[in-house]
C-alpha cells in the first residue's frame, strides 16, 4: 500500500533521514522504533506531507505522493496523529473529531469546478436535507468512534479540548484521525506520557483496529507494545535503518541492542 | 546632479530618523517579542517636550536634548512597568493590542493638552549650509546624521561590552534560559524600553525641527515607518533595522522625486508587503521561513461564552425596532451609527475571532464598499439599493484578493500586513484621480432610496440599517453553526493539524474574508449614502482600531458581542455628549482594561 524508497532529509549538515526504504502492505502494522533523535518523526513528517524530502520517493497505492501537501494526502486516505498532541484547543471533543471527517463531507462540499467554495457557502446557509443528513450521520459516527475509548471521552463530548487531561487529548487525536476513515493510519507515539493502564487501553484499541484490517504505521517507544502488535519493525538510529524484520528477529539483532543500550556486552546480557 | 545629491541627503536624513525609531522597535521586539504600536506616541511626546523646552521655557539646546531623552525614556519605562509587564504569560497578541490602546491614550492626551493644531518647532541651531558637489547640506542635517551614527555606535558598545548589554542580548535569545542564569529580565525590559523610548522621543524632536512643524497625529505614521524599516531589516535585528531604515528613507526620497509626495507612503507599504511575502525574515536573513510563533494566531481567551436565549434575542431586536417610537432624532442617528459600526464589527469578529487573523486594516473594506457604491450610483446611475448590494460583492472579491498574500502569515505578521493593506487602499484611493477623484473626494452621493423613495428622516434610516444588520447577523450565525464554523475555528486553533485533516486553509480563509468583506462593504456603502460625501480619510486606521476594540469588548467571534460592543462604545459616548471629546481616550482605556481584566470580552469568545 505504501512504498518508501531511499528517502532522505537533511537539516543543515545533519542527515535526519538517511536513505530509508520501507514498504507496508494492506492490513499490516509496521512499527518504527529507535532512540530519541533517530529521525522517526521526521520520517513521519515526510510521509504525511508536513515536510518535503530532499531525495527519494513515497508511493501510495501506486501513485507518487512525494512532497504532496498534507491536505491532499488527507483526501486520498492518509491520517496521522502528532507526537506532542495537536488538538483544536477551543473546539469541543465532538467538533475536534468532526474535523477528522471533513474530507468525507460530500454534500456540504460540492465538487463544482471554480465555484466550489461559493457553492459550499450557499449550501451552509440553505442547508438542504442532503447536507443535514450527512452531518447527522457523521455525528453518529463520531459517537461510535469515541465509544471505542469507553467512558473516557463519551461524557465529555461537549467539553472544549483544552479542559481535557493529556491522555484524553491524545485519545481525541486518535479518534479524529479515525473519523477520516484512513486507508493508512500514522500514529506518532500514541502512548507518550500515559501511565500503564492507559497504555494498555491504547494497545487494545490499536489491536482491535488491526483486527479490523486497518493498515497502521506506528512510532512507539514502549517496546512491549511494539513487539506484541507489529507485523514488522523498522529500527532507526542516526537517520539510518539499522534493522528491519519481524519483532523477534529485530529484538535479537546486535546492532539494535547496541543502539538502544550503548554497550554490546551489557546489551547481550539484557537480551 | 545637485538635485540628486539633495534627494540623497534628504533620504539619508529621513532614513536616520526612521533608524532611531526602528532600532528601538527592534530592541523591544528582541527582548519582549512585541511590536510596540505605542512607539510613535513616544516620538510625539518627545517632539512636544522639545517644543515646550524650546518655545516656552527657552532652554539652551544642551538642556533640551537631555530633557527629551529623560522625559520620553521615563514614559517608556512607565509603560513597560504598568501596562505591559502584567501581561506576561498571556497570549502573545495581548501586549500588542495593549500597545495599540496605549497609543490611543497617549495621542489623545497630547491632543487635549496641546490642541490638535500643528505647532512650529524652530531649530535653535545656526542656519549654515555647506555646498557639496552641487547640492547642499545644513547644520540640522548634520546633527541628525551625527545623532543617528552616534547612537548606533553607543548602542553597539552598550550591547557588546557592558554587562547589562549582555543581559539584553541573552534575554533576546532565550528569556527563560536568561532568567535561570540569574539575569534580571524585568530590569532588562525596563532598560530596553528606556533606551528605545528615549531614542524615539529624540527622533520626534528632530523631525519636528526638520519640518518645523509638529502635531499629535504624527505618531501613527512614525510607528508604521519604524515597523516597515524593521521588517525590511528583519524583526529584532538591530543592525538590520538601521540598514532597513536608510534604505526606506532613500527609496522614499527618490520615489518622491520621480512620482510626487502623495506616493510617499505607498512605497513604504508596498515594500512592506513584498518583504513579508518574499523574505519575511528581512533582507539580511537567508531563511525564507518565518520563525515559529506558536499560539499567536489566536487571541482567543478561554472561557464559556454567554449565550442569550432565543426569546431574549427576539426581545432585544423588538426593543431596538421600537426605539424610534420613543426616541428623538439625535438618539436615532447615534443608533444608526452604532449599527453601522456593528456591521463592521460583525465582519471583524468573524475574521479576527473565528478565523484568528487579527486584521488592523478593516476600515479599508469600508472604503472599498463606500467608493464602489457611490461610483456605481453616480457614474452608472444604478439604483442606490442595487449599488449597495453590488458594492458588497465588489468588496468581497477585492478584499479577499488584497488580503490573500497574508493568508500564509501568522500572528503579528498578519496584523502588520493587514494594517499595510488598509493603508494601501487609502493611498490608492488618494492617487487614482481618474476613478476616485483623488484628494477632492466624492460629493453629492445620492441618499438611501428604496423603490424610488428616498429615506430622509431618522427613523426610516434607522429601521433600514437595523434590518440590514439583523439580516447579516442571522446569516453569520447560521453559517457559524454549519461545518464552516468548526472548520474556521479549527484552522484558527492549529492550522497544521487542520491541514493534516484535509482542510484547505486558503479556501476557508478566503471564504471568511469574502463573507466578512461583503458585510463590511455593505456597511461602507450605506455609510457613504448617509454621509453624501466621502474621501480617502473618511475610513481611517482609527476606525480599524475601534472596530477591533469593539470586537474584543464583545468577545472575539461572538456575534451578539460585536453588536453589544458597538452599542456601548459608539452609542454611549454620543449619548453622554460631554464625553465626545474624550472618545479616543475612552477607547484606549477600554482596550487596556479589557486585555488586562477580561480578555474574553463581555459575552465571551466563541
Amino acid at each position: 500500500m505504501l512504498a518508501i524508497s531511499n528517502l532522505q532529509r537533511r537539516f543543515g549538515g545533519l542527515l535526519a533521514v538517511n536513505d530509508i526504504t520501507l514498504g507496508i502492505g494492506a492490513g499490516e502494522l509496521v512499527s518504527v522504533i529507535g532512540p530519541n533523535g533517530a529521525g522517526k518523526t521526521t520520517l513521519f513528517n515526510l510521509v504525511s506531507g508536513i515536510d518535503r524530502p530532499d531525495a527519494g520517493r513515497v508511493v501510495f497505492e501506486g501513485a507518487d505522493i512525494t512532497g504532496m501537501a498534507a491536505q491532499r494526502l488527507a483526501e486520498i486516505g492518509l491520517a496521522r496523529t502528532f507526537q506532542h498532541g495537536r488538538v483544536f484547543a477551543n473546539l469541543s471533543v465532538m467538533d475536534n473529531v468532526l474535523i477528522g471527517g471533513h474530507v468525507r463531507l460530500r454534500a456540504a462540499r460540492p465538487r463544482v469546478p471554480g465555484l466550489g467554495a461559493l457553492a459550499e457557502l450557499l449550501l451552509a446557509v440553505i442547508r438542504p436535507s442532503a447536507v443535514r443528513g450527512e452531518e447527522a450521520a457523521l455525528r453518529d459516527e463520531v459517537r461510535d468512534i469515541v465509544a471505542m475509548f469507553g467512558d473516557r471521552l463519551l461524557p465529555r463530548l461537549d467539553h472544549p479540548a483544552h479542559s481535557l487531561s493529556y491522555a484524553n487529548r491524545r485519545r481525541v487525536e486518535i479518534a479524529r484521525a479515525l473519523a477520516l476513515r484512513p486507508k493508512l493510519l500514522l500514529l506518532d507515539e500514541p502512548t507518550a506520557g500515559m501511565n500503564e493502564t492507559e497504555t494498555t487501553e491504547i494497545q487494545e484499541i490499536v489491536a482491535s483496529l488491526k483486527a479490523r484490517g486497518q493498515t497502521i504505521l506506528l512510532i512507539e517507544h514502549k517496546l512491549g507494545m511494539v513487539m506484541r502488535l507489529s507485523d514488522r519493525v523498522l529500527v532507526m538510529d542516526g537517520g539510518r535503518a539499522i534493522a528491519e524484520g519481524k519483532p523477534q528477529e529485530v529484538r535479537n539483532n546486535p546492532a539494535v541492542i547496541e543502539a538502544y543500550l550503548g554497550h554490546q556486552s551489557t546489551g547481550q546480557e539484557a537480551a | 546632479m545637485g538635485t540628486f545629491i539633495d534627494y540623497t541627503v534628504n533620504g539619508l536624513v529621513v532614513g536616520n530618523i526612521y533608524a532611531l525609531l526602528a532600532v528601538g522597535l527592534a530592541l523591544i521586539f528582541g527582548v519582549a517579542n512585541l511590536i510596540n504600536f505605542a512607539h510613535g506616541s513616544l516620538y510625539t511626546v518627545g517632539a512636544y517636550i522639545g517644543w515646550v523646552c524650546i518655545t516656552q521655557l527657552h532652554t539652551p539646546f544642551w538642556v533640551t536634548v537631555p530633557a527629551v531623552l529623560i522625559g520620553s525614556g521615563g514614559l517608556g519605562v512607565a509603560i513597560e512597568r504598568l501596562a505591559l509587564r502584567p501581561l506576561h504569560g498571556t497570549s502573545r497578541i495581548a501586549p500588542l493590542l495593549a500597545t495599540i490602546g496605549l497609543s490611543l491614550v497617549l495621542d489623545q492626551v497630547v491632543q487635549l493638552v496641546f490642541t490638535p493644531n500643528p505647532r512650529a518647532l524652530p531649530s535653535p541651531l545656526p542656519d549654515w549650509r555647506f555646498q557639496v558637489g552641487g547640492g547642499s547640506i545644513g547644520t540640522l542635517d548634520l546633527l541628525i546624521l551625527g545623532v543617528g551614527i552616534g547612537s548606533a555606535a553607543l548602542l553597539f558598545v552598550f550591547l557588546r561590552f557592558t554587562k547589562l548589554g549582555w543581559a539584553v542580548r541573552a534575554t533576546a535569545q532565550d528569556i527563560d534560559a536568561a532568567k535561570q542564569m540569574g539575569v534580571d529580565t524585568d530590569r532588562v525590559n525596563s532598560t530596553v524600553f528606556a533606551i528605545a523610548s528615549a531614542l524615539g522621543g529624540l527622533s520626534g524632536m528632530m523631525v519636528g525641527m526638520y519640518y518645523n512643524s509638529i502635531d499629535p497625529g504624527m505618531s501613527f505614521d512614525a510607528t508604521l515607518k519604524g515597523v516597515v524599516a524593521q521588517i525590511i531589516g528583519g524583526m529584532g535585528n538591530v543592525p538590520g533595522a538601521i540598514a532597513g531604515s536608510l534604505l526606506l528613507g532613500l527609496i522614499e526620497s527618490y520615489g518622491i522625486a520621480l512620482f510626487g509626495t502623495s506616493y510617499r507612503n505607498l512605497f513604504a507599504f508596498v515594500l512592506l508587503i513584498g518583504i513579508l511575502i518574499l523574505r519575511p525574515n528581512g533582507l539580511f536573513s537567508a531563511a525564507k521561513e518565518t520563525p515559529p510563533e506558536p499560539m499567536t494566531g489566536s487571541f482567543v481567551a478561554r472561557g464559556k461564552p454567554i449565550r442569550i436565549p432565543m426569546p431574549g434575542m427576539v426581545g432585544i431586536v423588538a426593543v431596538a425596532a421600537l426605539l424610534p417610537l420613543v426616541a428623538g432624532d439625535y438618539v436615532l442617528q447615534t443608533g444608526t451609527n452604532a449599527l453601522l459600526y456593528g456591521l463592521l464589527a460583525l465582519s471583524l469578529t468573524l475574521v479576527a475571532g473565528t478565523v484568528g487573523m487579527v486584521s488592523l486594516g478593516h476600515a479599508g473594506l469600508l472604503a472599498i464598499g463606500a467608493y464602489a457604491s457611490s461610483l456605481l450610483a453616480i457614474e452608472l446611475h444604478i439604483p442606490v439599493i442595487a449599488a449597495i448590494g453590488l458594492a458588497g460583492l465588489v468588496t468581497a472579491v477585492l478584499g479577499t484578493a488584497l488580503v490573500f498574500p497574508a493568508f500564509r502569515m501568522r500572528g503579528h505578521y498578519v496584523s502588520i500586513a493587514t494594517l499595510a493593506i488598509g493603508q494601501i487602499v487609502a493611498l490608492v484611493i488618494l492617487n487614482w484621480n481618474s476613478l476616485t477623484r483623488g484628494p477632492i473626494g466624492i460629493s453629492g452621493i445620492p441618499p438611501l432610496t428604496i423603490a424610488g423613495v428616498p429615506l430622509y428622516d431618522a427613523p426610516q434610516t434607522y429601521w433600514f440599517v437595523l434590518a440590514v444588520v439583523t439580516g447579516l447577523a442571522l446569516l453569520q450565525a447560521r453559517i457559524l453553526s454549519s461545518h464552516l464554523g468548526r472548520t474556521w475555528r479549527a484552522l484558527r486553533d492549529d492550522d497544521v493539524a487542520a491541514r493534516s485533516h484535509g482542510v484547505d486553509v486558503d479556501r476557508y480563509k478566503a471564504l471568511a474574508f469574502a463573507f466578512g468583506g461583503f458585510g463590511a462593504g455593505i456597511g461602507g456603502a450605506v455609510t457613504a449614502h448617509l454621509y453624501s460625501y466621502i474621501n480617502h480619510e473618511t475610513f481611517n486606521a482609527q476606525i480599524s482600531v475601534l472596530a477591533l476594540t469593539i470586537a474584543i469588548l464583545g468577545g472575539l467571534g461572538n456575534i451578539s458581542g460585536a453588536l453589544l460592543g458597538s452599542a456601548l462604545l459608539v452609542g454611549l459616548p454620543e449619548v453622554f455628549r460631554g464625553l465626545a471629546e474624550y472618545r479616543m481616550l475612552i477607547y484606549g482605556v477600554v482596550l487596556l482594561l479589557l486585555i488586562r481584566v477580561r480578555p474574553q470580552g463581555l459575552l465571551g469568545t466563541v
